[in-house]
Parts: structure tokens; C-alpha cells; sequence
């Protein structure tokens, strides 16, 4: 029987982003043993990206701001399925984990009474993003790193968890690799937070890395938790469209948030053109508006493309389908326009926007004080995820726990941007908390051998292909994601999804067939074998969910449904492991809302 | 399609050697996309780190026809193609597996440099007032996104190998970045002089010059430090009145 090397934690936590960290810091607070894994180094996770800001209704910029206010546009936002639960939670405690951050020694953008400086976001009633230029993941993964590792954390960099291990219903531990050589690890654990964030790489077009193919979702659904919401899959309005090996590279909202503006190559701004009902009492009348809006005068309203992303998308696709794109496949995004508006643009743009302008001027050889950006919609963030325990973050199965992208909830059908950073901190925290909790009231549970092993032999099979038919790796994530693009993107249509379901089979078929080169030590096509598993489980579920919603709600666009539906107003995709190993779909009523928070939404209408 | 040569050093701690592969290139690709496209069609274990393809994260850094950079910001544009391309994993650290470092002594490092301890809160609800121009100095170096290029060219590490004796460039703007935070109350000025030997740096501004951050790292960071060092530990006058304070005291 091989050995594995075995370690032992009270708390485990798979994944290093923001919400990890934040767990992992309140677990190690709490007085137990805290392990960390992470598939990247440290500090590298997609946090690292976020670029606006996070939201937290401080008030600090305008006194009007509160929790309920927050609580309202999260609702507002999310097209009201969201869980209100979290949403009520996230709205009250936001404000403390941005503290909490200063303290440990962030350094954000200030007022100019030197408190933090809060910024307009799409969908957000006020000014409400702590930020940091265009740079706040950074600041934000940073501070969390450099506080996290003073608390005795073990942190075990590049390995990547291939199963949970399981006693009954309970969770006990967790099964994976370390990339440097190869080598099986077991991690016994009382309680384990999945905090993996997204699953981008099922799409084509996307501004996440190589890591989000979904393994916390995949993880959790093979051990027997529910996922939900999946269909809700954002796509950001602006990536880059240009060059071609940078498509879908994120181009933050802060642009428009900054006053920046969306234009067809007609040079008409045609945001003005389509302002849904829910949303027009909060949107400027005319261009002159939206710009003092930007500049923070507080009786404007704001720009219509600060609408809400999903909103934002569909008309940036209406634009490219209907001829009036730009030269490469996009509509055009201008911030060099305020020129005219402000005597000193160009350093402003720069101070505001660092790495955008970095970022088109190095990739694209754009100069943004000058020149227009070319963008179009990406795929960015999963609103689903694992369904949990709003307070706990405690999935059906006892002693998982899941916290932020790949937990669901707080987002409904489409998250307000700079919702993600404080949804990372607020629940980060309480999973931390709670699984410290669990950890202390429980033992460790016995791992079975057998299933191990067969984990290992089924990891290794790439390496067993001399006598069988192959497949590259490579090309079956490829083809998988051109599908998942194609059939279940922005506009979706029941016989393309059916479609997809077909080829998903097929893929899935193709991946038992990958094969690998070389060794086992640090070897990508190896690493690209075994995340198909987990992208295949994604894009069935996101597909199913989708087609399960017989509706157009947020993110979600059925062409063959294109209005939004009262009978799917009030409920949840749920998704879950059959007894036979398929996938089953069913409906779910949302909780009822409390009527103190269906008056508090009332009254921010 | 235009195809060109990359000469990719493929090997791990025990040796190695330069490997060609021919790819085809096109319009606005950088070197991460060719090493991507390699990887895909030809070298399915060719090791390499990579995140966000957009110089944020700070992963893929490696040396391109001699040249320490981020692949992901590195256009092929901006490197002659009529020879092949060479690219290898950066040295100041050992190799784990073609492109791919062992870049943990960093990690070991940053663990040892006393953390971030602010005064008491300014204000009753536990917050502090700080002026924008009072922080712009740190936020620069915060921009820092570990990529560890300055660790890479940094002679110190480099050549000498002194990685017990010298934190290098890296650390000694993480230590500047607290030092210069306007809440922190801590004092890292001892061991910057004695285990941190900043002393070793003399200043060839090397780092600044491959920093992917435009941080300057030498003349805002570094060289203000070794003037607090001098102020605290080689200044005769200083000496007097530390002297003077503490007969004062008692």
C-alpha cells in the first residue's frame, strides 16, 4: 500500500484568495490549528485582480449611506433572489472588516478629512467602494497575507485537492497533490472551509486564471452538498477585445465609475438608449447629469452605464450584434472625453486608473488619456455555488463550510460589483468562526484507505495510455470551453443548451481518455487532466440550472424566455448528486423575508 | 502565419539545457501566450507559474533573451524574432522544473520582518485620520506585486548567493512601507543595520530598473532607509544627544 504523507488541523482551509485568508485568520484567532492550501503561491490568488474596490456602506463620502440602503441595492441588484439573510448580514458587518483591514495595515484612498475615500460602482446608490487606485485585490490580499502568516498558520503553497474524505455524512479531511513533486498528501481536518473561488476557465472568454475550474463546487457536489443559483453566471461588460491574446482581460468599472463612457462606432452613447423601469427614478436624465453624478454632486443621479453589469452587458451585445460594434468585436469605452471637463485629465486619469493605463499601454499600445478602449462582455464571476447556512456558511454536510465566490447567496441573479471583495471578509470571517467552532466540539473522524487509493489510481491514470486510445488535455479544456461560449453565454436558447448537455457527455467520455508526457513533478498537461473532472461538473450544472429557468432574470438571458417571470421570482435552482451518480435539478421556494426587510426595501425603491 | 524560435531551458535542480520550439505568432502576442501555445501543441509538461496575464500577480516571471520580466507583459513585439527567443527561469533562486523557481526563502523572509503594529485609533469609533500626501510615498511601494524580479538581478543574491546575510530589494521596501506608514509605531532599524544588511546594498539601482511597478525602489525606499540607519547607529551627534536624553531621564 503506497504512504502518503499525512497532516493533521483542526480547520482546514482549501484556498488562499480572500475569503480563505480571512478564514483562516479568524479560525487561527479562535485558538485552534489552522492549515491553508492554496493551488498557487501565496498572494497570487484572483483576489490579486479585483481592481474597484470594496463595498461597505462607511458612509464616509456621503452621510446618507447605511447598511440599509446597501442591503436594498444588494437586493435590487441581485433581481430579488437573492438569500436576504446574507444579504442583511453582509450589508451590517461590511463596515467593521474594512476596519479590521486599516488596523492591519491597509492603506486606502482617503477624504479629505483623511478618513477612507469611498467611490461610485455600478448599482450602488452612493459612493461606497473603499479603494486603492485600481488596485484594491492587491491591498487586499496583501494585508490579509502579511497579517495572516504572523498567526501560525500552516500554509502549504501549490497543492491542489483532488477529493474531500468523508466519515457517514461528515466531512474529515481532504485528499490532493503538491505540484513540486507530485506527491500524494492527506489532510485531516475537524472542519474545512472551501473558499476556491470561480470557475471561469469553462468559458473561452473569461478574466480569470488557470485556477478557477470550479474545484470547490466539484468538490462539494461529490461529496453530497447542494449547489444553487448556477445558471447566474456573470459576465463583465468590459474585457479587452484586443489584441487577441489578451481578450477578456478585465477593464475595471472604476473607468465609469470615473465618468468614463460607452460608445457604438457611431459615436453615439447608447447606454441612454435602454434604462430598465426598476432602475430609472436612479438614473440621470442626460449626459451633463451623469457627469456631475461622477463628480460626486450629491443631488445627481447616476450614468447609465453604471447600470447594473448584467444590464450592461446585453446592451454592449445588442450594439456588436446589431453592426454598430467596433473595428475588433467591441463597442468603444472612452475616459480621455473628460478632458474636456477637467483641466488636468491626463495625470487624473493616471492617478485614478494606474494599471489601466498600464495595462493598455503596454498590451495594446493605447494610450487611455487619449484614445478610447475597445471592450466587450467577459465572463468574470459565478453568482452560484455552494448552497450553505447563511450564518454558519455550514453546508448540508456537517463540518464543510464554504465562503466566498464559491459559496452562493448573497448575489441572487447578478452581484454588484465591489460586493465581492466585502462578501470575501464578512463571510471568510463567520466561516472561520464557525468551523473553529465545530472544530472544538468535534473529533477527528477515521479516514478510509481504500477510497484514497482510488483517488490516486484514478489521478494517475493520464500517465497509463500506452495501449489505449488518448486525448491531449489541452484540446478537450478547449473544446469545452468554445462550447460553454457558444451554447451557454450571455443569450441563451433551450436547443443550444440541449446541445451543450450532448457534448458535455462527449467530453466526458474524451477526459477519461486524457493522457500526459513526462513525470510526475511539476507538470501542467497532468494538472490540466485532472481540473477537467471538476469544469465538466461546472458546465453541466450551469447549463441544467439554466435551462431549469424558463425565464431572463440578471444574468441569466433566455432568447426563448426573454422576459423575467413571477413564477421564477420567488424560487432557487438547487443541484445535487443522485444516489446513481446523475445530476439532479430541482426548484426550491426562497425563505420568506422578514417584514421589517421587505419595509426596508420598500422604502429605497 | 508567421512562426518563430524559442529557445526554452527545460531541466530541473540536478541540470538542463535550451530547447527550440518553432510556434506561429500573431498580432499582439507576448511571451506567456507563446510559452501557452508551446505548452498546448508541443510540451504538455513544460513547467511554467502564470495567474493573471495582466502584470497584476506577479507569477510569471522568468528571463527573456537575458532580460528578467513578467512574460505576460512582455510583447513579442518588443523582441527581435529573426533569432530564436530565449527564455529561462530566473536565478537567484534553484530551479525546481524548467521555467518554474523555488522562490520560498521569500516567503521565509517576509515571515521574520516584525509586522504592522498601528498606534491607538484616532477617532472613538476605532478608525484614523491620515492625509493622502502622508501616504502616497507607501502606497508606491505597496503597489508591489512580489514578482521578485529586483530579488532576481539584485547582485547581492545573485552572484554572491548571500541570502542568509541580505533580505534583499523586496523586503527592504516591504520594510519601508511600514516604516514610513504614518500609524505604525514599531522599530525595524536595528535589524535592517544587523540581519536584514542593508549595508550590502551599494545602490547600482539595478532592481528599480526591472521593477514592472516603476516602484523606485533605490531612491525612495532603500536609500532613505541607510540614512535612518546612519542616523541611528553612525552619528556621533546623535550618540550626545541619545546620551544626554537618557542622563535627562533618570
Amino acid at each position: 500500500m503506497p504512504h502518503y504523507e499525512t497532516f493533521e488541523y483542526d480547520v482546514l482551509v482549501i484556498g488562499a484568495g480572500g475569503a480563505g485568508l480571512r478564514a483562516a485568520i479568524e479560525a487561527s484567532a479562535a485558538g485552534v490549528r489552522v492549515g491553508l492550501v492554496c493551488k498557487s503561491l501565496l498572494g497570487k490568488a484572483h483576489t490579486v485582480m479585483a481592481e474597484g474596490g470594496i463595498a461597505a456602506a462607511l458612509a464616509n463620502v456621503d452621510e446618507r449611506d447605511n447598511w440599509k440602503v446597501h442591503f436594498a441595492d444588494t437586493m435590487r441588484g441581485g433581481q430579488y433572489v437573492n438569500q436576504w439573510r446574507m444579504v442583511e448580514l453582509h450589508a451590517k458587518e461590511a463596515p467593521d472588516r474594512v476596519r479590521e483591514l486599516e488596523a492591519w495595515g491597509a492603506v486606502f484612498d482617503r477624504t479629505k478629512d483623511g478618513r477612507i475615500l469611498q467611490r461610485h460602482f455600478g448599482g450602488h446608490k452612493y459612493p461606497r467602494l473603499a479603494h486603492v487606485g485600481d488596485r484594491t485585490g492587491l491591498e487586499m490580499i496583501r494585508t490579509l497575507q502579511d497579517h495572516g502568516v504572523h498567526q501560525g498558520i500552516d500554509v502549504h503553497m501549490e497543492h491542489t485537492i483532488l477529493s474531500l474524505v468523508k466519515d457517514g455524512d461528515r466531512v474529515v479531511g481532504a485528499f490532493g497533490y503538491e505540484r513540486e513533486r507530485g506527491r500524494f498528501k492527506i489532510f485531516r481536518a475537524k472542519a474545512i472551509v472551501l473558499a476556491t473561488g470561480g470557475i471561469g476557465r469553462a468559458y473561452k472568454i473569461t478574466s480569470n486564471s488557470w485556477e478557477y475550474t470550479g474545484d470547490g463546487h466539484a468538490l462539494a457536489y461529490d461529496a453530497g452538498a447542494e449547489l444553487i443559483d448556477m445558471e447566474f453566471v456573470q459576465f463583465h461588460p468590459t474585457g479587452m477585445v484586443w489584441p487577441p491574446s489578451v481578450m477578456g482581460i478585465l477593464v475595471t468599472e472604476g473607468v465609469r465609475g470615473e465618468g468614463g463612457i460607452l460608445t457604438n462606432k457611431e459615436g453615439k452613447r447608447f447606454m441612454f438608449d435602454a434604462i430598465p423601469e426598476n432602475y430609472r427614478s436612479q438614473t440621470a436624465d442626460n449626459e451633463e447629469e451623469g457627469w456631475r453624478y461622477c463628480q460626486g454632486h450629491k443631488d445627481a443621479r447616476r450614468p447609465p452605464e453604471l447600470l447594473t453589469r448584467d444590464h450592461v452587458s446585453r446592451c454592449i451585445v445588442r450594439e456588436i450584434k446589431e453592426g454598430r460594434g467596433s473595428p475588433h468585436g467591441g463597442v468603444f469605452l472612452d475616459i480621455s472625453w473628460i478632458k474636456q471637463k477637467l483641466p488636468n485629465a491626463a495625470e487624473h486619469i493616471k492617478r485614478k486608473l494606474p494599471s489601466m493605463y498600464h495595462q493598455f499601454k503596454q498590451l495594446a499600445d493605447i494610450d487611455i488619456t487619449e484614445q478610447p478602449m475597445e471592450v466587450g462582455p467577459t465572463t468574470h464571476y459565478i453568482m452560484g455555488g455552494v448552497r450553505v447556512d447563511p450564518d454558519t456558511q455550514m453546508t448540508r454536510l456537517p463540518g464543510l463550510f464554504a465562503a466566498g465566490e464559491c459559496a452562493a447567496g448573497i448575489n441572487g441573479a447578478n452581484r454588484l460589483g465591489g460586493n465581492s471583495l466585502s462578501d470575501l471578509l464578512v463571510f471568510g470571517k463567520r466561516a472561520g468562526e464557525f468551523a473553529a467552532k465545530f472544530a472544538k466540539e468535534n473529533q477527528h473522524g477515521p479516514v478510509e484507505r481504500e477510497k484514497i487509493d482510488t483517488v490516486a489510481r484514478e489521478a494517475l491514470a493520464p500517465f497509463e495510455s500506452r495501449d489505449r486510445e488518448s486525448e491531449n488535455p489541452y484540446a478537450i479544456q478547449k473544446d469545452l470551453q468554445e462550447t460553454m461560449q457558444d451554447l451557454v453565454g450571455i443569450v441563451r436558447h433551450e436547443t443550444e443548451m440541449r446541445e451543450a448537455l450532448e457534448r458535455i457527455d462527449k467530453f466526458k467520455s474524451r477526459a477519461e481518455k486524457a493522457a500526459v508526457t513526462g513525470n510526475r513533478e511539476y507538470n501542467p498537461g497532468w494538472h490540466t487532466a485532472l481540473d477537467l473532472d471538476n469544469l465538466l461538473i461546472v458546465s453541466e450544472a450551469i447549463t441544467r440550472a439554466a435551462l431549469e429557468r424558463k425565464e431572463s432574470r440578471g444574468a441569466q438571458f433566455r432568447e426563448d424566455y426573454p422576459h423575467k417571470d413571477e413564477r421564477f421570482g420567488s424560487v432557487n435552482t438547487i443541484i445535487s448528486k443522485a444516489a446513481n451518480g446523475s445530476m439532479e435539478i430541482r426548484l426550491e421556494p426562497l425563505p420568506e423575508m422578514p417584514d421589517h426587510l421587505k419595509q426596508v426595501i420598500e422604502e429605497n425603491r | 502565419m508567421k512562426t518563430a524560435v524559442f529557445k526554452i531551458w527545460r531541466g530541473d535542480a540536478k541540470g538542463g539545457e535550451f530547447r527550440d520550439y518553432t510556434t506561429e505568432v500573431a498580432e499582439g502576442m507576448v511571451v506567456l501566450d507563446a510559452v501557452h501555445e508551446i505548452q498546448r501543441t508541443q510540451a504538455p509538461d513544460l513547467a511554467c507559474r502564470w495567474n493573471c496575464k495582466a502584470g497584476k500577480c506577479g507569477s510569471c516571471s522568468a528571463e527573456v533573451n537575458g532580460m528578467p520580466k513578467l512574460m505576460c507583459m512582455t510583447r513579442l513585439s518588443e523582441v527581435p524574432l529573426e533569432k530564436p527567443v530565449t527564455i529561462e527561469p530566473i536565478k537567484a533562486f534553484p530551479v525546481i522544473k524548467d521555467l518554474v523557481t523555488d522562490v520560498s526563502w521569500n516567503f521565509r523572509v517576509k515571515k521574520k520582518i516584525k509586522p504592522f503594529n498601528p498606534r491607538p485609533p484616532d477617532a472613538p469609533d476605532g478608525t484614523w485620520r491620515m492625509q493622502q500626501e502622508d501616504i502616497d510615498r507607501v502606497q508606491e511601494f505597496r503597489k508591489c506585486i512580489e514578482c521578485f524580479l529586483c530579488q532576481d538581478v539584485c547582485h547581492v543574491l545573485r552572484d554572491h548567493q548571500m541570502h542568509d546575510k541580505f533580505i534583499g530589494p523586496r523586503f527592504l521596501i516591504h520594510v519601508a512601507a511600514l516604516e514610513m506608514h504614518p500609524l505604525d509605531t514599531e522599530d525595524r532599524i536595528e535589524e535592517l543595520r544587523s540581519s536584514q544588511g542593508i549595508g550590502y546594498c551599494n545602490i547600482t539601482k539595478c532592481c528599480t530598473k526591472v521593477c514592472p511597478e516603476s516602484i523606485q525602489i533605490t531612491d525612495n525606499g532603500i536609500i532613505p532607509l541607510k540614512e535612518r540607519v546612519v542616523d541611528e547607529f553612525y552619528d556621533p551627534l546623535g550618540w550626545f544627544w541619545k546620551g544626554l536624553k537618557r542622563l535627562l531621564n533618570r
